[in-house]
């Protein structure tokens, strides 16, 4: 009878680990018995922000809808885009996704992320206060919230210890200061490139952002690969002179974006191309460094609109989400004039939307310099929704990497880079 | 005969219920189901485990499984069969191969630096030449790289390994030479740091391993070898290494297993860069899934990683089983 009990207690064991186990696969269509929905929201943006101002927001969005309840789910850049892809292929992405403009061809085309033009149409949704929308094929998948540029930073104190009495404003001036710089010597140099493979956005803000400076693109207009473009092998031509004349800081070739930051930050270059965001990093880690931010440099000869790259926060509803009307309620809040200028405001961002006014006043006066620069110019990142942009710039960074190496020339990195992005594009 | 016998047995008078009843519920239970008590019950306590190993581990494993037999998994909602397709697209993959003599190259030196200095640092805390609280000092010393997270071990070793960083300010300040070494961003180093790395992070396990098998030798074995007039040379040979044969096989096909694994270290540091010198078979597939979004090829590399390390794995159990 004990042997009995203990079997039989070892079974229901079993089987309640069986059922949970089973049952940990299966989803919550996020309703309660009260009628009110709670919708999951996943995106990184929370850790970035001052501790507890987005919490704050959605408290915020809830006392507007008392029948929607959010919950966030925070986390890192990188964790955030794992477990995105994770839910995409499997279908249980969280109902409201925070977007980067690189991930959304893939996802759209896997059917993981809701057509927002027919939730916009749904909701009676005035489309012309959005800066921008991002499409695949005419239909917009992701909305920027939050844009991010990348200006030239530039150290003040070591322009002035070198010599440079004036800021770079051409390729040839910023080369002529990044020698001047490195000439100080020690352990400081021009500018610094990074090019680590793992994460190689440093093609898209380090290397390509000298071609849009220039009101260049990559692109032809029907959106294939134009990278044997006379524009484009000035670029890397021009990478490659840095990289010659021993300006760029060693390492680059597995250099990390948080590793130019630091090498700013300490003094050890420059100048560089980086996040608006990063500000108040910088002078949180190093308050006496003196630097400012300025236009990109362009070619010597082009007097056009200068290009400036972006990254942006952006947001879609999950395709798979039993709550889009109210996913889209949330879209919406975060979209209205007030709180996108509140959200741009905590994120030292730019808004997503064209009637918001980020509040400057008790930022830092960068920022309003910064703004300046992008209302001269315009926003350019020709890589947000291409497909698998990531595995792009990749596939680049790997062939630039052999010609700053020597192992090849420019022009056979552009027709192998050509080459690569023709199969995917 | 039985059978026949019962044929034409006279019938027997009906038994009484009270009697009958007891009869009929015990006859089927009796020894069929002692049997399936006895039989049964392990399968019973076992039950919880299996289910999990059947849910977390067996149910993945067919699914990548079959994944590797279809094209374009995951990112299509109907992917078609393709047979060994995926497998051909990996195996003439240059990066892939790449990533295969990479691989092979930092397990093997990662496994042999290891048992080396495992041994090395075990034998010299075993020792009776140093007293009891140097040995002490040393062992907590020692063990410490093994006590950083993967996360931690990258960001020390990044920072001290940077162009500017303390390893090239040590070797240009004292050991005279001119310009730094670019340790993980040169191609003709990368791989030989970050496999220096990994046996920095990884050795106290041996030694801590090999230490224990260092205490159980029996203090007879060496006295015996004394008597026979064994130096210590002679003795660390005929009689310490044959004792710890078994565990240092066991540990370095485990080594060899734990090291084709290592994703993160290599994720963190280098990213499989610079010109691909570091790529391994682990962040090969990462990328493949979640950069290419190559779910198909991906699956396919980790079946190959999947059968590469069940030879390892079965040598490590015929091992076991001849303990």
């Amino acid at each position: 009878m004990t042997r009995r009990r203990q079997l039989l207690g070892v079974m229901a064991v079993a089987a309640l680990l069986g059922t949970a186990a089973v049952g940990c696969g299966g989803s919550d269509d996020g309703a309660s018995a009260d009628g009110s929905v709670t919708l999951e929201f996943a995106q990184w943006w929370a850790p970035e922000l001052p501790a507890g101002s987005f919490d704050k927001l959605m408290t915020e969005f809830t006392a507007q809808n008392p029948n929607i309840k959010v919950k966030l789910l925070s986390g890192p850049y990188a964790s955030t885009k794992q477990q995105l892809v994770s839910g995409a292929a499997s279908k249980t992405l969280p109902d409201v996704v925070g977007l980067d403009g690189a991930w959304v061809n893939d996802f759209a085309k896997q059917g993981a992320i809701a057509d927002l033009s027919a939730l916009m149409t749904d909701a009676n949704y005035d489309q012309n206060q959005l800066a921008s929308q991002i499409q695949i094929q005419g239909t917009t998948y992701m909305i920027p919230v939050v844009n991010f540029v990348y200006p030239l930073f530039v150290n003040n104190d070591l322009l002035s210890k070198a010599g440079v009495t004036t800021p770079p404003s051409t390729r040839t001036e910023f080369l002529d200061a990044a020698k001047k710089v490195t000439a100080l010597g020690g352990n400081v140099k021009g500018w610094a490139l990074p090019l680590d493979t793992a994460v190689p956005n440093g093609i898209q803000n380090d290397v390509m952002s000298w071609l849009w400076a220039s009101g260049g693109t990559m692109l032809t207009k029907d959106g294939k690969p134009d990278l044997t473009s006379a524009q484009v092998k000035s670029t890397i031509e021009y990478v490659k002179s840095l990289n010659d004349a021993d300006v760029i800081a060693p390492g680059s070739l597995t250099m990390k974006e948080q590793d130019k930051v630091e090498k700013f930050t300490t003094g050890q270059v420059g100048m560089v191309i980086d996040s608006l965001a990063h500000i108040n990093l910088i002078k949180k880690n190093n308050p006496s460094l003196n630097f400012t931010v300025l236009p990109l440099p362009a070619e010597d000869s082009y007097t056009g609109k200068r290009g400036i790259p972006y990254a942006s926060w952006g947001i879609g509803v999950a395709d798979s989400s039993e709550h889009k009307a109210e996913a889209f309620k949330l879209v919406e809040f975060l979209m209205s004039k007030e709180k996108n200028a509140e959200l741009s405001t905590l994120a030292n961002g730019f808004p997503g939307n064209k009637t918001a006014e980020p509040d400057f006043s008790n930022s830092d006066p960068l920022f309003k310099t910064a703004f300046d620069i992008y209302q001269a110019g315009y926003p350019a990142n020709e890589f947000v929704g291409l497909p698998k942009s990531e595995d792009l710039m990749r596939s680049f960074d790997e062939q630039l990497q052999l010609t700053l190496t020597g192992k090849q020339s420019a022009d056979h990195t552009l027709s192998k880079a050509q080459e690569d992005w023709a199969s995917v594009l | 005969m039985n059978s026949a016998k019962l044929d034409h047995a006279p019938p027997a008078p009906p038994a009484p219920v009270a009697v009958v009843a007891p009869q009929t519920r015990a006859a089927p239970p009796g020894r069929a189901r002692r049997f399936l008590a006895k039989s049964g019950a392990p399968f019973g306590y076992l039950s919880p485990t299996m289910i999990l190993i059947f849910v977390l581990m067996i149910i993945p494993i067919v699914m990548v499984i079959s994944y590797s037999f279809k094209d374009n998994v995951i990112v299509q909602q109907n992917s078609v069969f393709v047979g060994f397709a995926n497998y051909t697209t990996v195996l003439t993959d240059p990066d892939f191969l790449a990533a295969l003599k990479n691989t092979f190259v930092f397990i093997t030196v990662s496994t042999v630096a290891h048992l080396v200095l495992g041994l090395g640092f075990a034998l010299m805390l075993n020792t009776s030449l140093l007293s009891g609280w140097t040995k002490a000092i040393f062992r907590i010393i020692y063990i410490l790289p093994w006590l950083f997270t993967v996360a931690v071990i990258a960001v020390i070793w990044r920072l001290m390994l940077d162009p500017s960083g303390v390893v090239n300010y040590l070797l240009t300040t004292l050991g005279g030479m001119q310009e730094g070494v670019n340790w993980l961003s040169d191609p003709g180093k990368a791989l030989w740091a970050l496999t220096f790395i990994n046996i920095w992070a990884g050795f106290p396990f041996f030694m801590i391993s090999i230490l224990a098998g260092l205490q159980g030798i029996s203090g007879d074995l060496y006295e015996a070898a004394s008597v026979d007039g064994a130096g210590p040379v002679r003795q660390f040979w005929n009689v310490t290494i044959p004792q710890l044969r078994p565990v240092l096989i066991s540990m370095a096909v485990l080594d060899l297993i734990w090291t084709s694994q290592q994703f993160a270290l290599i994720w963190m540091t280098t990213g499989g860069g610079p010109l691909n010198v570091t790529e391994m078979l682990s962040t090969y597939t990462y990328k493949q899934a979640f950069s290419s979004y190559e779910f198909a090829t991906a699956s396919a590399a980790a079946v190959i990683v999947l059968l590469l390390t069940m030879v390892l794995a079965f040598f490590y159990v015929r091992l076991q089983k001849e303990r």
